[in-house]
């Protein structure tokens, strides 16, 4: 492949794209899929051949728009008209009126806050692209990131822009880009490696698995331009297997890319190769943990290992490895096309650029959104999630999963980025972010989470395995309202001891939920300690417990 | 020596508990203070197995680092202040072993090991004397397939020394654990009975390095079950041979 060669096949796309009168682009991302947007394509195929527009009209599928709730979606790619919740039998209708008015009972308005509030460069192609043709990520300007970071920069110059963008890591800790790409430069080794981190494991998210499913080739691309950065020549991008639409988009995607030799030897006819494997993960949580990865990819038992070295200096089969989180890496061939210095003019001082975020419970819209860094939670939650349904009054916001915290009302102005969420005892974490009604309890919440880590703490440091079960223990006892302040306190120490003493950030931030509700919430705990009531009437306590025995 | 392969190390000063002391640069925090007549308890650790930091209770603190951090695998550095007894370390360790007796069924009157234990005599140490949480009491087996050697379960602390020696020792692999969380457990082969398995070669190493009364030798009765300290010489052995 020639750089000639790659705006040729870009030239070539975007022509046939004009000829085309009409196209229908269908979301076949895994939230529309599980609602039969397959069918809605096949039957919107049918109707055009039907209706004789094969010539002018064409089908495609794309990846996920955002409003997942509202699928399955159809866009006319020329008008920008959305669909939702479209049935197969609406097909007709739909392939009818193009280029005509929309069919109105279908159409969604892409003029509400959802679609207008969000900034977009994660997902700039998703729902745009077809994720599973090469061609038209070439033709949004696809891999010339890494041709322009081949061909003209040299490695110190592309760790120098992603210096300069400012860019943190999206997989949760939020550590500089540029400072890890430059160390893993700087480390001496033969050989070195970069790692792609899609295991994903957080409940409720889905952002990785999204930007996996329908842009591959971005994170491909990142992942590249980062091998030539640090000195890389293999990839691994490790993928948990309840993913499995994910996983054979990106097989797919690599095929693609080592057949028009965007990967393999010699890119762009450079000294430079890169080569990328998919990995699966079998679903242990704690195999997100950057050092349980590695040893999983070695074909060891997921189980961290305590950092210092970190696996800059020694990862993979001991060599320097370049570890990255999917959205950290799909955000690196716009930095390389546009230079850091853009990037770095998006968002807050701390925080840079954009964050995609899966949003989830009692809003209106649910669904995947990225908004620029600095947006308040006031803004996604009431503006882009549309409020809170049934009428009902917020009550807090959890972001970071399990390793987050529960974010009161009163917090609600303030912006989001790495620094502010953990001033409140909550962290950015990957991207979860559910939002809570005054029908959830919060000390149910923080169980519900204590359970989680509880059965995927990987069992070899004491105070996580033991530590969480016996937090856990205490917890259903205040939900059974048969827990005394006694209880509470030893609670509480258990909570300094897991955190302090822990091997991994699994075990290090598994008290953060019981933490931050303790803090803006105790007075739930006391209702179930001192009255035996829990106010949101979600747990079983006394006489109701009584009754459903 | 191949004169070659001698690499120099450079020498370290730093302060434990307050006292200068110097070290080596390939040396532990553990090292040092254990050739400075500082006692830091451990478990996990066992010298001449890799160190995997598991049982946390080898954590001091370290002026200028956020966390604790684990004696047993942390490399010296110039000017590090240590501090290995402090009022929150001491809280801490008791708090640990507090939950290792809770987790599984110790009950050392009947145990092999009574007297010979690690785990008791850290938790006399250390001043452990009653037992805080909730006993979890989880239902274990005890695999006595073996024709020399058994494992009761309920004694097991997870420590991962008998997996270490199994692999890095002996050469064999038998050993591992399955599972997650308080549902780990350490077993032979693919979780085949022990007496069945084909990787074992009957060394007897795990018996000899597992600390508390799980791994033992059959017809030792309760308090029966003492262990030789073969280790430290298997690791001078090989030193002599390089
Ligand atoms: C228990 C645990 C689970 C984690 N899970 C993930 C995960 O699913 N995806 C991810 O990218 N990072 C995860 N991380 C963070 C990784 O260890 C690592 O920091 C990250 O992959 C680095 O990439 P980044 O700098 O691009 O964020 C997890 C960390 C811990 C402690
Ligand atoms: S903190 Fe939990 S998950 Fe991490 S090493 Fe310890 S037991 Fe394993
Ligand atoms: S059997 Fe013994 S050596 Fe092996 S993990 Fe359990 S306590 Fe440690
Ligand atoms: S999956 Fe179709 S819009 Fe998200
Ligand atoms: S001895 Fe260091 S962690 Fe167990």
């Amino acid at each position: 492949m020639t750089p000639e060669e790659l705006h040729k096949i870009a030239e070539t796309e975007l022509e046939a794209k004009q000829q085309t009168q009409h196209t229908l682009c269908v979301c076949m991302a895994a939230g529309c899929v599980s609602t039969h947007s397959d069918k809605v394509k096949e039957s919107l195929a049918q109707q055009i051949e039907k209706h004789g527009l094969k010539e002018t009209c064409k089908v495609k599928g794309v990846g996920c728009m955002g409003l997942c709730m509202a699928g399955p979606l159809v866009a006319v790619e020329q008008t920008g008209a959305l669909y939702q919740m479209v049935a197969p039998q609406d097909a007709e209708e739909i392939v009818k009126n193009l280029g005509k008015q929309p069919v109105k009972r279908l159409v969604c308005d892409t003029t509400q806050p959802f679609f207008t509030r969000q900034k977009k460069i994660v997902l700039e192609n998703s729902g745009v692209v077809d994720s599973e043709r090469i061609e038209e990520y070439i033709a949004a300007k696809g891999y010339e990131g890494l041709l322009e970071a081949l061909t003209s920069m040299n490695q110190a110059e592309v760790v120098e822009q992603v210096s300069k963008s400012g860019l943190r890591g999206r997989g949760g800790a939020g550590f500089p880009t540029g400072l890890k790409w430059g160390t893993v430069a700087k480390a001496r080794g033969e050989r070195k490696f970069v790692i792609c981190n899609g295991d994903e494991g957080d409940p409720g998210a889905f952002m990785d698995r999204s930007v996996l499913e329908s842009d591959p080739h971005r994170v491909l691309e990142g992942m590249a331009i980062g091998g030539y950065a640090v000195g890389a020549s293999q990839g691994y991008i490790y993928v948990r297997a309840e993913y499995p639409l994910a996983v054979k988009r990106l097989k797919d995607a690599i095929k693609q890319a080592e057949r028009l030799g965007l990967l393999g030897h010699n890119i762009f006819g450079t000294t430079f190769s890169f080569n990328i494997e998919v990995r699966l993960g079998a679903g242990a949580f704690v195999c997100g943990e950057e050092t349980a990865l590695i040893a999983s990819v070695e074909g060891k038992r997921g189980q961290p290992r305590p950092r210092p070295p970190f696996p800059a200096e020694r990862g993979l089969w001991d060599c320097p490895t370049l570890i990255n989180n999917v959205e950290t890496f799909a955000n690196i061939p716009p930095i390389i096309r546009n230079g850091g210095e853009w990037f770095a003019g998006i968002g807050t001082e701390k925080g840079k650029g954009t964050k995609v975020f899966a949003l989830a419970g009692a809003v209106k819209n649910t669904g995947l959104i990225e908004v620029p860094m600095g947006i308040s939670l006031r803004e996604i939650i009431f503006e882009i999630g549309g409020g809170i349904p049934d009428g009902k009054k917020f009550k807090a916001v959890q972001t970071g999963g399990p390793s987050g915290g529960c974010i009161p009302e009163q917090f609600l102005d303030m912006q989001v980025d790495y620094d502010s969420l953990a001033k409140v005892g909550s962290i950015m974490g990957s991207g979860g972010m559910i939002v809570m009604d005054e029908t959830s309890c919060m000390v149910d919440v923080a169980k519900f989470f204590m359970e989680f880590c509880m059965t995927e703490s990987c069992g070899k440091c004491v105070p996580c395995r033991v530590g969480t079960k016996q937090m856990h223990e205490l917890l259903s006892k205040i939900t059974d309202g048969t827990a005394t302040d006694e209880n509470l306190a030893m609670l509480e120490e258990l909570c300094d001891v897991v955190k302090n003493t822990s091997l991994c950030g699994l075990g290090m931030t598994a008290p953060n939920p019981v933490v931050s509700t303790l803090r803006y919430f105790r007075d739930e705990y006391m209702a179930h300690i001192h009255d035996h009531r829990c106010p949101a009437g979600v747990c079983k306590i006394g006489k109701e417990q009584l009754a459903t025995v | 020596m191949n004169p070659s392969a001698q690499k120099t190390l450079s020498v370290k000063t730093l302060q434990i508990n307050g006292k200068d002391v110097s070290a080596r640069e390939d040396q532990t925090i553990l090292d040092v203070a254990r050739e400075n007549g500082v006692f830091i308890p451990t478990l996990c650790n066992l010298d001449g197995l890799t160190p995997v930091g598991a049982c946390r209770l080898c954590l001091v603190e370290v002026k200028g680092s956020r966390r604790l951090l684990p004696a047993c695998i942390t490399q010296v550095q110039d000017n590090m202040e240590v501090s290995t007894n402090t009022e929150t370390l001491v809280k801490y360790r008791k708090m640990i072993l507090e939950l290792l007796f809770a987790e599984r069924n110790h009950v050392c009157s009947v145990c092999v090991s009574n007297g010979h234990c690690e785990l008791q005599a850290m938790a006399q140490k250390l001043g452990v004397d009653h037992i805080r949480y909730p006993y979890l009491y989880p239902k274990l087996a005890v695999d006595a397939s073996h024709d020399r050697f058994a494992v009761d379960h309920n004694r097991c602390i997870l420590c991962q020394r008998c997996v270490r020696v199994c692999d890095e020792i002996e050469g064999a692999h038998t050993w591992d654990v399955q599972g997650r969380g308080t549902a780990s457990l350490v077993i032979t082969d693919l979780n085949q009975p022990w007496g069945t398995s084909e990787s074992c070669t009957s060394c007897g190493k795990c018996v000899q390095v597992c600390p508390t009364g799980t791994l033992f030798e059959k017809g030792r009765a309760s308090g029966e079950m003492t262990k030789r300290e073969f280790l430290p010489y298997l690791t001078l052995m090989r030193e002599e041979r390089v």
